[in-house]
């Protein structure tokens, strides 16, 4: 009797301590991963920083043949196609999150949200892939001429679309950029609009205004922060996508005005490089700070959406 | 809202116009965005089809990939892509579980506080950061292979499920909870033999959708499992998957090669959308359930 | 207490289960596949090395997993010693191979194409020198109809299309080959570019891999780019004829290639790193390369990669040629097998042991 209380009383203390401790284990973990991937990357890179210096960022020469790297070019890509993506991406979702909460009736708005969840499940190399073959000769063929023919005779802006219309380039990593975070920046529209509380909504309605204008000067200031919120987490995605846009941006090392032009991105530079930089080299080390790079300006973007989605919506 | 008061009161017929042809404009504009996004949809799914469907026999499924201009099919990715992604479901289900508890019911509010934080960030961080860390942590020390594929997905998958179990565990009521300390007993135990299983429609949910994020992703894998032209059990080699052999394939010029690559993207398109739908359907369920 | 008890169990049985297909998956695992080797490198011979083990696996009994990831990748990782060969277009300084305690051998010779994609321009017709080439690629040429394009091609009919010059983005054997070339015809190039396995280019964009830069010419108007003869072929890719040493124009072919890799001088070449590019003869393909493979000197796994390319020497010719690669003679075949003896990674032993 004894020693089957002793045992009990074994278990009673070892089973709860080793509870928790596997419970703190797995918060930790992910403290730890997230940690551990910002300060290994860093770490990594360290050859590279100290052999460029902040030169790393500032130049735009990449030449393997001379032990040149720099994060220049790789970096105005990066940002290009996420803006361009953003760009159309908002107005976009706007609209969709606009109609589906608001215009349709519930039944049939049920579908559609779905349908547009289901594009937010697709994997991004299938995007990219539907990029190279079908998005691309559109481009080339129809939308890069009408562009060109479009902006051609105005001053400045036809630097933006000058040079070869081949489809690929840096306007359509924007496009492909786009469909991807549409469906994000839409749920998460959507989330907001529908926290709006119905009483606000109502008494709007009640005073005789239009669907839009319920939309524009009471949901939309009740929400502003969740809208924007929404809208930086998409640009976050984009800034580290890789494969959609690996496909169609031209993997070029030149930084030029025209939309039209091949370029880089940070992960797509990534992706082609890594395979035959030898572990150690500066080229690797290179390639690990431009992960750097990226892994700051995620932070920072990822940062400031998670803030302000947080006060907007309730599960977060 | 004092402002829309002030502009409904003064109404001028051409105000009036104005604003329901503004109205009008702006319905215009919605519904123009949501058929160009279902435009996109289909037209995906229609180019997927249409080009994947003819390849999808039965030579392709119990065939190894075979180099340009042989015959070959799809077996060893296929079965690659499992492996992978089941091991990286098998190593993230207890940590994210474990994780979601912490964050569920870890009585440093401030701690989880940040947890929860970093958990949604990572949900974001580019997933080819993730390969990068998973190859220096362990390609660097020992080669390429199919576990070090699994880790970097396990990582991906790992804030999801955390996420998830974490919101499921909140939604169990708290009488539940109390009814479980009530008959005396621990608090592990009610958490694991009360709460978990009252959450286990979340829970599973989580993980469906965890599953459907990682098995289309390319990235992390382009670091870690390296690819394989033919079978390996052995997950301490490289191994092949799906989403490699879509990026081998479709960057190729060759009229085969392409075709299964569009076959293999449909079979990932279709796991993945079966995965969502079924998870979806799951949470509508529990849903009526509820109310 | 019994409440739990169910919940339990199942619990229990679910931990059990993973832990038992842990538990059949490893091991059986490690003992299965001894005679797998792995191998990255240069996409230009991807096509020969996966027919050879696709053959191969029959005969000898030995996976061989190759992935087509880029020269630079190929030597690299074989230094790194994370793959069991490396494969490359380029051959390696004997310091480098030393230093790293490598064997290299040849393992055949291909042709590298210029290829083109303009509508309306029939297959092999358009001719091209490679100082034009070097001035496409410089971006000083930017469209088809050219003046000095068209002077040499006065019976095509070339319209004003942008050309799109494509090149290999990742860092290639096949592009050192290219690049070496044009720094043979243009002394510009060479001065502003010189040759490497990846150069800054001043203009155009990039493919990854041999595949890659065929299938962007592929779907590009106006596209030129530079591919194995074997991408080419398979891929149905318009051909440009090119200008040789002797003057003459030559379309690219089995005969031509062979022309060029005749006129090699083996018996002189320092780890057999011969030089390909701009050989004598009337009709010589001016840009031929050899390909080759490194292994680890005194090492078991190099074992099976010889016993594999063994099998290459003595049974895959008829594979090569039908891929249009050039086999190699007889007499460097028998001096590579002396090489592996020499450095301690002959197959025959392998079977001994």
């Amino acid at each position: 009797m004894s020693l089957k209380q002793s045992a009990y009383q074994s278990e009673k203390k070892i089973i709860p301590y080793l509870f928790s401790s596997l419970m703190w284990c797995g918060g930790a973990l992910i403290l730890l991963i997230f940690l551990g991937l910002i300060f290994e990357l860093c770490w990594q890179g360290r050859q590279a920083f100290s052999a460029f210096g902040f030169h790393f960022i500032t130049s735009t020469t990449w030449n393997p043949g001379n032990q040149e790297f720099s994060a220049g070019t790789a970096l105005i890509g990066t940002l290009v196609s996420s803006f361009i993506g953003v760009i159309l991406a908002l107005p976009l979702s706007f609209g969709c999150a606009y109609c589906l909460n608001e215009l349709l009736p519930q039944r049939i708005a049920r579908y559609i949200t779905a349908a547009t969840q289901l594009l937010a499940a697709i994997p991004s190399i299938i995007l990219g892939m539907w990029g190279f073959f079908i998005l691309v000769p559109l481009m080339a063929h129809y939308v890069q001429p009408f562009l060109k023919h479009l902006f051609g005779p105005v001053p400045y802006l036809d630097l933006l679309f000058s040079g070869g219309t081949f489809g690929v380039g840096i306007l359509t990593a924007g496009l492909i950029l786009a469909i991807m975070i549409t469906p994000f920046i839409t749920a998460i529209m959507q989330e907001a609009f529908a926290n709006t509380p119905t009483m606000l909504k109502e008494s709007a309605y009640s005073l005789g205004a239009t669907k839009w204008e319920v939309m524009h000067q009471v949901i939309l200031p009740w929400v502003q922060k969740g809208v924007v919120g929404g809208v930086v987490l998409g640009w976050g995605r984009a800034l580290g996508e890789t494969m959609a846009v690996t496909f169609v941006i031209g993997n070029a090392h030149h930084v030029s005005w025209s939309l039209f032009m091949p370029t880089n991105t940070i992960a797509s530079l990534i992706a082609l490089e890594f395979s035959e930089s030898a572990a150690g080299s500066l080229k690797m080390s290179s390639l690990m700070a431009l992960g750097a790079v990226l892994m700051v300006i995620s932070f920072f973007v990822l940062f400031c959406s998670q803030l302000l989605l947080k006060q907007v919506l309730k599960s977060r | 809202m004092a402002h829309l008061h002030n502009k409904l009161q003064g109404r001028s017929p051409h105000l009036m116009r104005w604003r329901f042809i503004k109205n009008h404009c702006m319905t215009v504009f919605a519904f123009f965005t949501i058929l160009i996004m279902l435009c996109i949809l289909i037209s995906i799914l229609a180019t997927l089809i249409i080009n994947g469907l003819s390849g999808l026999s039965l030579f392709t499924l119990t065939h190894m990939t075979a180099p340009q201009g042989l015959p070959g099919g799809l077996l060893n990715p296929i079965l690659g892509s499992l492996i992978q992604v089941g091991l990286a479901t098998l190593i993230a289900i207890p940590l994210g579980i474990m994780g979601g508890i912490f964050l569920a019911e870890c009585s440093n509010k401030k701690l989880s506080a940040v947890i929860r934080f970093i958990a949604d960030m990572m949900m974001s961080v580019p997933s080819i950061l993730i390969g990068l860390f998973v190859y220096i942590l362990l390609v660097m020390t020992f080669g390429y292979s199919a576990f070090a594929g699994s880790c970097s997905l396990a990582v991906l998958a790992l804030p999801v499920i955390a996420r998830t179990t974490e919101e499921a565990l909140n939604m169990v009521p708290s009488a539940i909870h109390e009814a479980g300390f009530a008959l005396g007993a621990p608090k592990w135990k009610v958490i694991l033999w009360v709460c978990l299983p009252a959450a286990r429609g979340g829970v599973i949910t989580g993980i469906l959708l965890a599953i459907s994020r990682i098995a289309g992703e390319t990235a992390p894998l382009l670091f870690t499992s390296l690819g394989n032209s033919d079978w390996s059990w052995n997950i301490f080699k490289p191994m092949a998957s799906l989403p490699l052999t879509i990026y081998q394939y479709a960057d190729s010029a060759d009229d085969t090669w392409i075709q299964l690559a569009w076959t293999a993207a449909l079979v990932i398109t279709i796991f993945v959308l079966c995965l969502n739908l079924i998870a979806r359907i799951y949470v509508d369920r529990r849903r009526k359930k509820d109310q | 207490m019994s409440l739990f008890h169910t919940k339990h169990l199942r619990m229990v049985s679910v931990i059990g289960l993973s832990f038992a297909f842990f538990a059949v998956v490893l091991p059986s695992a490690h003992a299965q596949d001894t005679a797998t080797v792995t191998g990255v490198g240069s996409s230009f011979a991807a096509p020969l090395y996966q027919n050879w083990a696709a053959s191969a696996l029959k005969d000898i009994n030995l996976k061989v997993n190759y992935q087509p990831l880029g020269s630079s990748a190929g030597q690299n990782q074989i230094i790194a010693k994370t793959v069991n060969f490396g494969a490359l277009d380029m051959s390696t300084s004997v310091e480098q191979l030393s230093q790293a305690n490598l064997v290299q051998f040849p393992t055949a010779i291909g042709g590298i194409a210029v290829v083109v994609n303009i509508p309306g321009i029939k297959e092999n017709k358009l001719r091209l020198t490679g100082d034009l080439i070097a001035d496409i690629y410089a971006g000083k040429i930017t469209k088809w109809n050219d003046p000095r394009i068209v002077a040499m091609n006065k019976d095509l009919a070339l319209s004003a299309i942008d050309i799109a010059p494509i090149y290999r983005a990742d860092g290639s054997g096949t592009t050192q080959v290219f690049t070496s070339y044009l720094s043979k015809e243009s002394e510009g190039w060479k001065k502003s570019f010189g040759s490497n396995t990846s150069i800054a280019w001043p203009t155009g964009m990039g493919g990854r891999g041999n595949g890659s830069v065929a299938s962007m010419v592929k779907n590009m108007e106006g596209g030129i780019g530079y591919v194995e003869y074997a991408y080419a072929l398979q891929n149905h890719l318009n051909t440009a004829q090119l200008k040789n040493l002797a003057g003459e124009f030559v379309s690219i072919n089995e005969d031509t290639i062979q022309a060029a890799a005749k006129a090699a001088d083996w018996i002189h070449a320092r780890n057999y790193s011969i030089d390909l590019i701009d050989m004598k003869g009337d009709d010589s393909w001016p840009i031929v390369s050899t390909t080759y493979v490194l292994i680890p000197a005194f090492n078991k796994d190099s074992k099976e990669v010889t016993k594999f390319f063994q099998w290459g020497f003595s049974h895959g010719d008829e594979i090569a040629s039908k891929l249009h690669y050039v086999p190699l003679p007889i007499v460097v075949k028998e001096k590579i097998a002396k090489t592996w003896e020499y450095a301690g990674v002959s197959s025959t032993d392998a079977k001994t042991k």
